[in-house]
């Protein structure tokens, strides 16, 4: 009960899911079991949420350091929860405006739009931007060519770079549109910084990218094969969950 | 003077620097909406009442101040200060840990938790799982456009109770009867990626390196920079899967093939290096721009 | 010197960034553009074209990415407005329904006369459907199972644009806009690799290199990171000239001001890094 139907379901749904690329009867249900999918999708955001809830509780409840913060958080939760689920300052569809409930719950101007709009997208925006201190910092400290390898990735990195802004052109605009002499077709303003990083990109990251795509191919295809065939039961976690 | 002292008279300083620079352009840090009215007809000529009319708000640049219809938006001019302060919050973190950090991090974990709920909630079961249940519910409650008379798909039955099923992982007790649902998801997730990752990433890369080593144009003359460029993009995903072969050991021949493969790859890493600190930069931009064009108007 | 260096603040280097990204940003500075072969490819996808071709503008990033992504995202609408292209917005990233409607805003603002009041006929806005890859897989084989209505609940039977449409194979381009997972891998595995839907795609510097093997078999052009962007526009730019005085069609190209003063400061810090590092080396400490 606790291993084998588990295992049952997902073999069946990945079986299925595999034939539709082979059987046209199996496209519809493999539409089926897509549609359901997206619901239990959406369902993992109702846990996510529960999950926060129930953790931050834990923690308010057994007054740990840092508890205060935990009540922030359920506050902010809460708010955005209630605004969002009873659409506050929503107006109705245009279409329908005796209808009270079927307008766009982030209507511009309405309360969930504001939380979003203020807090949501400043809060997450700069948390990002934070990156580019740290990336600035790591630069000075850890980023040292300490052999061959490391001396080509910055070396590389260097070049694309400056190459993909203007100061590539700045200093290397003087190299002329000249023949190389002894070659054909190559001229000196092909070492341009701007066009030696785009040789990079296509001609050696290109291959380096491809072969690391076909190994993670094969290695989502045999994890999957596990997975379905049942030699993978990881995710069931262990026996003795309640 | 102490470093730190220094970095943080130096930021008092901008802070000042830009409050003031508010200050002298007062009509920055200051939202302005035009008043748009609605007139909506019923949609169902028994309502009690037939117009239906509101007002929506629009932005304006601050420039169209003082023309018809445009006002001083309260709700909104705290909101920039109030995006305002949570920028400068979270940039704050920068200096060192500190409460203020730490109490708008709680909020975003709070408010981020909550808008997923809400958007999942009414883009995906209300559209997709209520509506396809009790559709005559749904159409006199949220979606009216829906056809009259359409008839309840009882096959959703099924990602229901997977989903009640689901939810139960909350509960204290019996949360194993989640595998279910969690099963149904892991083998959706494994049949799609079986065949898409064999198709797009590796049957397809492999097509997309079969490529001539010599190339020669329509006249029938030797491209030999074409020709160059080929046999590099070969031999640098050979050399690369040589390297990633560890089931024979790197010695002789393969040796010297696999560290060209590391070169590759180290020229790959440093080319992914350098445009992650583009996007980086790129979003840091982003924040600045607000923080000195919306807010403060230099 | 090299010892002050040595055991320098981190916030000092942080100041340096801050000042490094502000100071172009405060004086406007932009900078020439030239559009590579790939962002062309990008324009030319979207402008050979026949006038109001059918485009599904994909956007999914959240406003974490917006400073990288948006300027992209407002170009290809900007270009497919040029062409009068109908328009079908969606997003597999809840955060990025207001991101839709900031290109929805750009629509009706900047070119009223084609789409002002014409929701449904030139453009229509799908909005967000939870399940990640699953949306894809399910809208390139029957769109309706998915979305059965648009973001204002009104039934896709009812909309002229998407009355007919059973799935987005029928449609003449995909252009993706994306910030990660799910986002250009997913819609190359799903929809452009197995159904051939010709597919272009903006993604953030850190997906760049990954879509790369992609390019021109799966992807008939992508546009990276923030220069991306930049070049994009200039290319727009050049093909019509009446955008010239147009401030919001540049947003990439200001980004690059920016953009060049740090990756010189971030390289200036790599070299000084090494420096240290070399003499540290010569003194025996390291």
């Amino acid at each position: 009960m606790k291993r084998t139907i588990p295992l049952f379901i997902s073999a069946v749904t990945g079986f299925v899911l595999i034939c539709t690329a082979f059987i046209p009867k199996f496209v519809d249900w493999g539409n089926d079991a897509m549609a359901w999918f997206n619901i239990l999708a959406a369902f993992a955001f109702i846990l996510g949420g529960g999950n926060l809830l129930k953790m931050q509780l834990q923690k308010i409840s057994a007054q740990q350091a840092g508890w205060g913060y935990s009540a922030v958080t359920l506050i902010a939760f809460f708010i955005t929860l209630i605004v969002g689920l009873l659409k506050v300052g929503v107006h109705p569809n245009i279409n329908f405006p005796e209808y009270a409930w079927s307008g766009d719950y982030l209507e511009e101007g309405s309360a969930f739009w504001w939380l979003f709009e203020y807090i949501f997208y400043p809060l997450s925006a700069t948390m990002f931007a934070l990156l580019a201190f740290y990336i600035s910092s790591a630069a000075f400290r850890a980023f040292r060519a300490k052999n061959t390898e490391a001396t080509i990735l910055l070396l590389i990195a260097v070049i694309v770079l400056l190459g993909r802004t203007y100061a590539g052109v700045w200093l290397t605009s003087w190299l002329p549109n000249e023949p190389i002499l002894g070659t054909s077709g190559i001229t000196y303003s092909d070492f341009h910084l701007s066009h030696l990083s785009e040789i990079i990109m296509d001609d050696f990251t290109t291959p380096g990218m491809r072969a690391i795509t076909i190994g993670i191919a094969l290695g989502v295809a045999s994890t999957s094969l596990k997975v379905l065939l049942g030699v993978d039961r990881s995710y069931l976690g262990s026996d003795q969950e309640a | 003077m102490k470093q730190s002292t220094l970095i943080w008279t130096l930021l008092m300083i901008f802070g000042g620097l830009g409050l003031l620079s508010v200050q002298i352009f007062r009509t920055q840090g200051a939202v302005y909406v035009r008043e748009v009215p609605v007139e909506a007809k019923a949609s169902q000529p028994e309502s009690p009442e037939q117009v239906y009319r509101w007002s929506k708000y629009q932005q304006v640049p601050a420039k169209e101040k003082g023309e018809p219809g445009v006002s001083f938006s309260l709700s909104r001019t705290i909101g920039l200060w109030v995006a305002a302060f949570c920028t400068l919050a979270i940039f704050s973190f920068l200096y060192g840990d500190n409460p203020l950090y730490k109490f708008t991090e709680s909020v975003f974990v709070g408010v981020s938790a909550g808008y997923a709920m809400v958007v999942a909630f009414w883009t995906e079961i209300v559209t997709n799982l209520f509506a396809k249940l009790l559709p005559g519910l749904a159409r006199i409650s949220f979606f009216p456009d829906m056809e009259e008379g359409t008839k309840a798909s009882l096959l959703y039955l099924i990602p229901l109770v997977l989903s009640v099923l689901l939810l139960w992982r909350l509960a204290p007790k019996g949360s194993w009867i989640a595998r279910w649902p969690l099963a149904f998801f892991i083998g959706a997730t494994a049949g799609i990626r079986l065949i898409s990752y064999l198709e797009a990433d590796f049957v397809g890369q492999i097509q997309n390196t079969i490529m001539p080593f010599i190339v020669f144009d329509s006249k029938g003359a030797f491209l030999w920079i074409e020709s160059l460029r080929n046999s590099i993009v070969i031999v640098g995903v050979l050399s690369c899967m040589v390297y990633f072969f560890f089931s024979i050991e790197h010695e002789g021949i393969i040796k010297y093939i696999s560290r060209l493969g590391v070169w590759f790859l180290m020229v790959t890493f440093g080319a992914s290096f350098a445009y992650t600190v583009m996007g980086r930069i790129a979003l840091l931009s982003g924040r600045l721009n607000f923080l000195f064009n919306d807010w403060l108007g230099i | 010197m090299l010892d002050i260096l040595q055991n320098l603040d981190r916030r000092w280097i942080f100041l340096m960034m801050f000042i490094a990204v502000s100071v172009p940003l405060i004086m406007g500075t932009t900078f020439p553009e030239e559009p590579s072969d790939q962002v062309m490819a990008v324009f030319h996808a979207v402008d050979d074209l026949p006038d109001g071709s059918n485009v599904v503008v994909a956007l999914d990033y959240d406003p974490a990415s917006e400073g990288e992504l948006q300027p992209m995202a407002s170009a290809f609408t900007r270009h497919c407005a040029l062409k009068k292209h109908n328009l079908y917005f969606m997003t597999l990233w809840p955060q990025g329904i207001p991101m839709i409607q900031r290109s929805i805003d750009l629509l009706e603002s900047e070119y009223p006369d084609t789409y002002k009041g014409k929701y449904g006929t030139k453009y229509v806005n799908l909005g967000f459907r939870a399940g990640n890859e699953g949306v894809i897989k399910l809208v390139v084989e029957d769109l309706k199972k998915s979305y059965s209505s648009d973001i204002n609940g009104t039934d896709l039977e009812n909309i002229p644009l998407t009355k007919n449409l059973k799935n987005i194979q029928q449609v003449d381009l995909l252009a993706n806009v994306s910030a990660g997972y799910p986002g250009s891998k997913e819609w190359v595995l799903y929809g452009s690799a197995p159904f051939d839907i010709p597919t272009v795609v903006g993604c953030t510097g850190v997906q760049a290199p990954i879509m790369l093997p992609y390019i021109p078999q799966q992807l008939d052009g992508m546009l990276a990171a923030i220069k991306g962007a930049a070049e994009y526009e200039q290319a727009i730019i050049n093909g019509y000239p009446e955008l010239k005085d147009n401030p919001n069609a540049k947003e990439g190209l200001k980004r690059m001001g920016p953009q060049l003063v740090a990756h010189v400061l971030l390289i200036s810090l790599i070299v000084l890094g090494n420096v240290i590092y070399f003499w540290e080396r010569k003194q025996g400490m390291a």
